[in-house]
């Protein structure tokens, strides 16, 4: 089961895992931002485990989100309407609004 | 030639032609294919313990290296132009990608493939910020600029401009997606077929499809 669905809001969590060293794989740039689930793309082995040799399981969601631009860069130009996607496990998910 | 010509240090620029002269040598470059670094060295062990271990033998490598080196941007191709000339061959390649794509002979692996449409409304651009995750068994080994810090930041923050500089005007009322691939997907675009093929033929088509519009750098023109 997933916790969430297609067109679910979303946040991404702000902070940087508490014992380094770490292998993250939601980019900087995205952290604490609000976004809409694009699809559920399944489930997979964490790769925040799989890089140290760990089994990775049990397998773990993993979404796209879309964000839209304005949101990200403040200082973005282009059109209004333009995006960005990218893949987010579940571990990094809060609903929006539900965040601590 | 003055006697001591040919002693002189090469400092000067070389912006001048010589007639061919026996007596004057130009430093020769080195090689680049005798420094065994770290990760060479490190390469070198791990295949030929894995060879002695029997786990691995040369042949399997080569195999996989001719493997790898088979999967070239003409695939790709292949498979955009049957979606151009196919409405049903499409909407499985969005719904079912590996299915579709092994219609067309090649077999996608273990990817995880999402096939994003080019429409009049919005235009898609593929990255991988935190490294250089891209669809290598459809198309191939990426080019050295998709791997570049330079487009990994700047595409994500600034894709119209980084399109500008491919040549590529997306125009202010279309939308633009860009693609961070970050964990398991690999992304594969199917560019807007253009404008007077519609007489052509499958292989006509997909003669014109080249690599940078399946990443969405840049669009296919007749």
């Amino acid at each position: 089961m997933t916790r969430f669905a297609a067109g679910d809001r979303v946040r991404v969590h702000k902070q940087f895992p508490p014992t380094p060293p770490s292998h993250i794989r939601t980019p900087y740039y995205i952290r604490g931002l609000s976004g809409t689930v694009e699809r559920v793309c399944g489930a997979f082995r964490n790769p925040e485990e799989l890089a140290f040799g760990r089994p990775g399981t049990p397998e773990v969601p993993l979404y796209r989100v879309r964000f839209r631009q304005k949101d990200v860069w403040p200082d973005y130009d282009g059109n209004e309407a333009d995006k960005i996607e990218i893949e987010i496990f579940e571990f990094w998910l809060d609903a929006e609004g539900d965040e601590a | 030639m003055s006697g001591d010509h040919h002693h002189h240090h090469h400092d000067h620029d070389h912006d001048h032609l010589h007639p061919y002269d026996p007596e004057h040598h130009h430093p020769h470059r080195p090689d680049q294919d005798d420094t065994m670094t770290y990760y060479r060295l490190m390469e070198e062990a791990v295949r030929e313990l894995m060879i002695e271990k029997g786990l691995v033998t040369q042949d399997d490598i080569r195999a996989e290296v001719e493997a790898m080196d088979a999967r070239v941007p003409a695939n790709g191709a292949k498979v955009v132009a049957r979606a151009w000339t196919d409405p049903a061959f499409k909407k499985r390649l969005i719904e079912t990608p590996k299915e579709a794509i092994a219609e067309v002979g090649h077999d996608i692996g273990p990817m995880k493939l999402v096939v994003l449409e080019n429409t009049p409304e919005v235009h898609n651009v593929v990255v991988c910020t935190l490294c250089s995750c891209y669809p290598r068994w459809i198309l191939g080994i990426p080019p050295d600029w998709y791997k570049s810090r330079s487009y990994r930041s700047r595409v994500v923050r600034e894709p119209r401009t980084v399109l500008r500089e491919f040549g590529t005007e997306i125009a202010d009322n279309r939308e633009v997606r860009v693609h961070d691939s970050t964990a398991d997907m690999r992304y594969f675009v199917l560019p807007m077929r253009p404008a007077g093929t519609e007489g052509m033929s499958e292989a006509e088509l997909a003669a014109l499809v080249h690599r940078d519009s399946m990443i969405g750098v840049t669009e296919v023109s007749a």
